[in-house]
C-alpha cells in the first residue's frame, strides 16, 4: 500500500544529509509496546502523539506517502519530548532517539531554505501555529547560534539574568504582567535562582580531600547551564568525588555538551561543539583520566553519542569513540566504585527520586542512583508513581510545547507530593527547573536537589535549605 | 446525513481535538499490529464516556457509516484495521479502573485499561487479572475482549472469556445492555460468552465486570533445556498427562533462544535445541514437591539441565525474555510473520516435526516460541520482504501449517483471533451451514452489519448471504441458496484451498505481513 499517496500536493521527502535511517525505520515491526511508555500518548490517547505512530509518519515521508512539510508531521516531531522511554521498553531495538533528531534536522532544513509551509495545519489536537514562533526563531538563532557556543558570553549571559533577578526586576515584570505582554511567561517562569559563583574550567585540579588517598584521576564537564545556573552542584559533586579518593581535574576549552543542538535537530552545531570538547579533554590528556565524569542526564546521554554523531566524519571518529569510552555519569560512576559510607552521616528526610529520561532511557541508569540515596543513613526512599516518565522539561520543550509540558509537569509533581517527601532527588537541570517551577505554581514548599547534593550534604553532616 | 455534518457533529460531540481527519493523521488507524492489508478509516473519534460512543454510534447509523472499535492496536490479526473504511472509535482515553470489589473477587473497568496496569493496581489488594497476553504492557481490556485473548497463563486459568462476568454494550440501535451483572452465573441465554471474542463485531464493550484472582502465594520458575525439540515437545505432554497442572508451560525453540540470549544475556548453552519454561504457582508448603516432580518429568524425557530462576528478578528476566520474544526476532529478521494455531498437546511433537520439514520445503526459517501446554503453536516465519518472493513463501507456510493444524484435530487460531488475517481460512474449519449459524447470530446482533464489517467471514461467505442461504435450506420464503464464487468442481475443501491461494496472492500484493 506503500505506494499510494495521500495527497495531491508535490511531496517533499527527506534528501540530504541527516537523512532518517530507514532500516532503524524498518526495525519497527508495529507492535505498539512502546505505547504506554509515551508520555504524549497517556495525555491524549491519540496514535499520532505515539513512538509508533511517529516511527508510522517518518516512514511515510521516507515512502513518499506523506510531505515533509505536512502538517501532521512537522507537529509531531516538535511534541515528541525524545524523552526516549520508547526505546527502553521496545522489544525489537528501534533506536528512535536518532531518526527523531534526523527528522527534526530535515524539516529544520526546509524552514531555514524559506520553504514556506504550505500545507495546512492539523485541526486534531489543535495547534496555533506552524510556522515556527517568533520566539522560538530568536532561541534557535541567538541561543543555540551564539551563546551556547560561547561559553564567555553564555556566562555572562547569565550574569546579566542574576541581576535581573537581585534587582527586583523580575518580581516587578512578574506582577505587572509585563512577561505576558511579550509571549515570554512560561520561559520567564523557568529562570531559577542562579548560583553566587560560576563553575569556570580552566585546567584547576581538585585534589582528593584530606586523609583520603587518591587513587583515581577524573575529568568533570560543567556543560553551559550546569555551570552558572547550578554551580553549586559542581562544588557538591567536586567534594563528593574528593571524598571517594579522585583528583578532580576542570580541563579548560570545553564547553556546552551540544544536547539541546542535537535534539532540537541543529546536528552541525551538535557536531561542532563534540570536536570542541573532545580536543579540550584529549588536551588535557584523555588517557591519564579514568573517567569523564558528567552530572547532568541529557548532557551525559549525548557526551555518550559523540562516535554516532560523527560517524561520518573519519577525522574524529576514532577520536569520538576514545572519548564516549571514558564517559561517566556520576551515579554510574559512584555506584560502580567501593563508595566511601564511612563518612557518609545521617540526613533524616523523607526523599522521593524522579528519574530524569536521559538518565533512565537514554543512558537506562535506573538503580545507581537509588542506590546511593539508600546508602545515606537515615534517608528514607518512596517511590512516586510513574517516576520514570518525562516531566515534561525536555530541553527546550517546556518553550516550544508549554501546555503539554505543563500537563506533564503537573501530572509528575501530583505523582511526587502524593510519596509526602520532604525532597525530590533528580539529576539533570531541565527535570529541576521544570520540578521546581511547578512546585511553585502549585504553591508546595519541597525542595527539588540533585542526588549528589544529598550524597554530599551526608558527608558535610549538613543539610542545606 | 452527509459526510460534513457527520463530522462536524462528532466534533461537537467529543470536541474537535479528539476528531482525527488529516489523512497523514488517519494513515496511523489504518493497521493494529498486523500490518496486512492495511485501510485507511474515513474519521477516528477518541471518545471518554459510554454516553458520547452511544451518541456517535447513532450518527454513524444514520449516516451509513461503518463502526469499528480500536482498543491499543496491538491485535495480531487485523480486527481493528477499517477495512472499508468509516468511523474508527478508540477507547484509549476510557481507562478508568471504576470499582474494585474483592469481596466478591471482581472489578468493573472501562475498555481502554491496559491490561498489565490493572494487575499492577489490583497487586496492592493482592489481586490480579490472569489473562496475560505477551502485549499485556500495552493491549487494552477491550481489546482481551474483543479477541478473546490469551496468554502464558491460560494454561492454568483459560483464556479471557473465563474472566469476563459480564459487558455493557453498545448495541446498533444506540441502545445499551448489560450481558450480565457481574454475578458469577447469570440467568438466562450467556450473552457474556458469545459477545467475547465477537471482535466488535455484536457492539461495541463500553464497561465490563472481570473476574479477579488472589495472588498466588508463592510461585516458582525453572527452564529446562533440551538437546531436541521432540523430546521438550513431549515433556510437555507427560506434564499434562500426570495432572500436574502448571500454571505456564512455554516452549522456546534454538533460534528463539539465540535472539533472546543476545537480547536478554540468559547465558542460555548453544547446545539446547529447545528450552522449557514452566512454572507452578500456588499455596507455598508443597510447591517444592510439585516442581521436583515436573523436573523429574523433565529429566526423563532428556532434558540436559533444568535451571531454577531462583530470586523474583531472575523469573522477571526470563518472563521478560518469553515476552519480548517475538519482538527480538527483529533483530533477526527483517520481516517475520506470526502464525497462531492450535493442536491437541499429543500431536505436538508431530507437528514441530511437520513444521521442519514444511520450513526446509519452502527455504525459509521458522522459529518457535509457544504456549506448548494449550498446544497454542507459534511458528514464527522469518523473511525479507524485498526479497524475491519470499513474501509468498513465508505466507504458503504459514497456510500449510494450519492445514496441517486443522487435520490434526486443531484449529485456525489460538489467541490472536480470525479478524482480516484468518478469515478466508475459515472454511477449511466450518461448513457452510456452520458459517450460517454464526451469520444468524450476528445477524440479530448486527443486522445493519456496521459493526466492523469485512471480519471473520470470508469473503465469499458474507454473513448476510449467508443468513439467506440458511433460510433456503430450511425451506423459508426469501431464501437464496448461497454460491460460493472460489467453487470448482463442489468439493468445499477444494474451494477452501483455493480460496486461501488466492488470498495469499491478495495479502502479498498488497505489501504482506509486518
Amino acid at each position: 500500500m506503500s505506494e499510494i499517496k495521500l495527497t495531491d500536493i508535490p511531496i517533499i521527502g527527506f534528501s540530504g544529509a541527516d537523512v532518517p535511517d530507514s532500516g532503524v525505520i524498518n526495525t519497527c515491526v508495529h507492535c505498539g509496546l512502546c505505547l504506554p511508555a509515551c508520555p504524549t500518548y497517556r495525555i491524549t490517547g491519540s496514535e499520532l502523539s505515539s513512538p509508533r505512530g511517529r516511527i508510522y509518519l517518518m516512514k511515510g515521508v521516507s515512502e513518499g506517502r506523506v510531505s515533509l512539510d505536512d502538517g501532521v508531521f512537522v507537529d509531531q516531531m516538535s511534541q515528541c519530548l525524545n524523552c526516549r522511554a520508547c526505546e527502553a521498553v521496545c522489544p525489537s531495538g528501534v533506536q528512535y532517539g536518532g531518526i527523531l533528531e534526523a527528522s527534526r534536522a530535515q524539516i529544520q532544513r526546509i524552514r531555514d531554505s524559506g520553504h514556506e509551509m504550505t500545507n495546512l495545519p492539523p485541526t486534531t489536537q489543535v495547534r496555533t501555529a506552524i510556522k515556527t514562533p517568533i520566539g522560538e526563531r530568536l532561541i534557535r538563532r541567538f541561543v543555540f547560534g551564539a551563546l551556547f557556543k560561547n561559553m564567555g558570553l553564555f556566562r555572562a549571559f547569565s550574569r546579566g539574568m542574576k541581576i535581573y533577578q537581585k534587582i527586583g526586576l523580575q518580581t516587578f515584570a512578574r506582577k505587572t504582567g509585563l512577561i505576558k505582554l511579550f509571549g515570554m511567561a512560561e520561559s520567564e517562569a523557568m529562570l531559577p535562582a542562579i548560583s553566587k559563583q560560576f563553575t569556570v574550567p580552566t585546567g584547576q585540579v581538585f585534589a582528593a580531600s584530606a586523609g583520603i588517598k587518591a587513587t583515581r584521576r577524573v575529568a568533570l564537564m560543567p556543560g553551559c547551564i550546569m555551570s552558572t545556573v547550578f554551580a553549586h552542584v559542581h562544588d557538591a559533586t567536586i567534594r563528593v568525588l574528593q571524598k571517594n579518593g579522585c583528583d578532580v581535574v576542570l580541563p579548560g576549552g570545553q564547553g556546552c555538551c551540544g544536547a539541546l543542538h542535537t535534539h532540537g535537530g541543529d546536528m552541525d552545531g551538535g557536531r561542532e561543539l563534540a570536536r570542541k570538547n573532545i580536543a579540550a579533554m584529549e588536551a588535557a590528556g584523555l588517557d591519564n583520566f579514568e573517567a569523564i565524569i558528567i552530572n547532568a542526564a541529557g548532557c551525559g546521554s549525548t557526551l555518550k553519542e559523540y562516535a554516532h554523531m560523527l560517524r561520518d566524519d573519519p577525522a574524529w571518529h576514532a577520536r569520538a569513540e576514545k572519548f564516549v569510552a571514558k564517559v561517566r555519569d556520576i551515579h554510574e560512576f559512584l555506584a560502580a566504585i567501593v563508595l566511601n559510607t564511612a563518612d557518609l552521616k545521617p540526613l533524616p528526610l523523607v526523599v522521593t527520586y524522579q528519574e530524569p529520561c536521559h538518565m533512565a532511557h537514554a543512558q537506562r541508569i535506573t538503580t545507581q542512583p537509588r542506590k546511593l540515596l539508600k546508602s545515606i543513613p537515615l534517608l528514607k526512599l518512596i517511590e512516586m508513581q510513574e517516576s520514570a516518565m518525562c516531566c515534561g522539561s525536555a530541553g527546550i520543550y517546556n518553550l516550544t510545547e508549554p501546555e503539554m509540558a505543563g500537563q506533564l509537569g503537573s501530572r509528575k509533581v501530583s505523582n511526587a507530593l502524593a510519596t509526602g517527601a520532604s525532597v525530590i532527588a533528580t539529576g539533570n537541570p531541565g527535570c529541576a527547573m521544570q520540578l521546581a517551577n511547578e512546585l511553585r505554581k502549585a504553591g508546595k514548599h519541597v525542595q527539588v536537589k540533585y542526588v549528589v547534593e544529598l550524597l554530599d550534604e551526608s558527608y558535610r553532616g549538613q543539610t542545606d535549605a | 446525513m452527509n459526510m460534513e455534518s457527520f463530522i462536524s457533529s462528532l466534533q461537537s460531540l467529543v470536541g474537535k481535538q479528539y476528531v482525527v481527519l488529516e489523512k497523514a493523521a488517519l494513515m496511523l488507524y489504518e493497521a493494529d499490529g498486523c500490518v496486512i492489508t492495511p485501510h485507511m478509516p474515513d474519521v477516528v473519534i477518541i471518545p471518554e464516556t459510554t454516553e458520547q460512543i452511544v451518541a456517535a454510534v447513532k450518527l454513524a447509523r444514520a449516516a451509513g457509516v461503518p463502526v469499528i472499535a480500536r482498543g491499543s492496536g496491538t491485535g495480531l490479526s487485523g480486527g481493528s484495521t477499517p477495512i472499508n473504511g468509516g468511523l474508527v472509535i478508540t477507547t484509549t482515553r476510557m481507562t478508568k479502573i471504576l470499582e474494585v470489589d474483592t469481596r466478591n473477587n471482581r472489578v468493573r473497568v472501562q475498555p481502554g485499561v491496559i491490561n498489565f496496569e490493572l494487575s499492577q493496581y489490583l497487586g496492592a489488594y493482592g489481586y490480579y487479572f490472569a489473562p496475560d497476553p505477551s502485549s499485556q504492557k500495552a493491549c487494552s481490556i477491550g481489546g482481551n475482549i474483543g479477541m478473546n485473548s490469551g496468554g502464558p497463563h491460560c494454561v492454568k486459568y483459560g483464556v479471557t472469556a473465563s474472566h469476563i462476568m459480564g459487558v455493557q454494550m453498545v448495541l446498533e440501535d444506540g441502545s445499551v445492555l448489560w450481558t450480565g451483572d457481574g454475578a458469577p452465573d447469570s440467568i438466562g441465554y450467556d450473552l457474556t460468552g458469545i459477545t467475547v471474542g465477537s471482535a466488535g463485531s455484536f457492539g461495541l464493550v463500553t464497561e465490563a465486570w472481570l473476574r479477579i484472582m488472589r495472588l498466588p502465594e508463592s510461585v516458582r520458575v525453572v527452564l529446562a533445556l533440551y538437546p531436541d525439540i521432540v523430546s521438550a515437545a513431549e515433556t510437555v505432554s507427560a506434564i499434562i498427562a500426570g495432572g500436574l497442572l502448571p500454571s505456564a508451560l512455554e516452549m522456546m525453540d534454538k533460534l528463539v533462544i539465540k535472539a533472546v540470549n543476545d537480547a536478554y544475556k540468559l547465558g542460555l548453552p548453544d547446545s539446547a535445541y529447545a528450552a522449557l519454561i514452566i512454572e507452578v504457582d500456588g499455596v507455598d508448603d508443597g510447591l517444592d514437591d510439585l516442581m521436583a516432580e515436573v523436573v523429574a518429568l523433565c529429566r526423563q524425557k532428556g532434558a540436559l539441565e533444568v535451571r531454577p530462576a531462583k530470586t523474583p528478578e531472575e523469573q522477571t528476566r526470563v518472563w521478560a525474555a518469553r515476552k519480548n520474544a517475538f519482538g527480538a526476532m527483529g533483530r533477526l529478521a527483517r520481516s517475520y510473520y506470526l502464525v497462531d494455531t492450535v493442536v491437541p498437546r499429543t500431536k505436538l511433537p508431530f507437528l514441530l516435526d511437520q513444521v521442519v520439514k514444511i520450513s526446509k520445503k519452502y527455504d525459509l526459517p521458522v522459529a518457535n516460541v509457544f504456549h506448548a501446554g494449550d498446544g497454542n503453536l507459534h511458528p514464527l516465519v522469518l523473511y525479507d520482504k524485498t526479497r524475491g518472493d519470499e513474501d509468498h513463501r513465508a505466507h504458503m507456510i504459514a497456510y500449510e501449517v494450519m492445514k496441517l493444524c486443522v487435520e490434526q484435530g486443531g484449529v485456525i487460531s489460538g489467541e490472536h483471533g480470525v479478524g482480516l488475517e484468518k478469515k478466508e481460512y475459515m472454511p477449511d474449519l466450518f461448513t457452510t451451514d456452520d458459517l450460517a449459524a454464526m451469520a444468524a447470530l450476528h445477524q440479530s446482533f448486527n443486522a445493519s452489519g456496521m459493526f466492523n464489517p469485512g471480519k471473520t467471514f470470508p469473503t465469499s461467505q458474507q454473513p448476510h448471504d449467508l443468513v439467506l442461504h440458511r433460510r433456503a435450506a430450511f425451506g423459508l420464503p426469501g431464501g437464496v441458496p448461497l454460491r460460493l464464487s472460489f467453487a470448482v468442481d463442489g468439493e468445499h475443501e477444494h474451494t477452501a484451498g483455493v480460496a486461501a491461494n488466492s488470498v495469499i496472492d491478495k495479502v502479498v500484493a498488497a505489501g504482506g505481513w509486518v
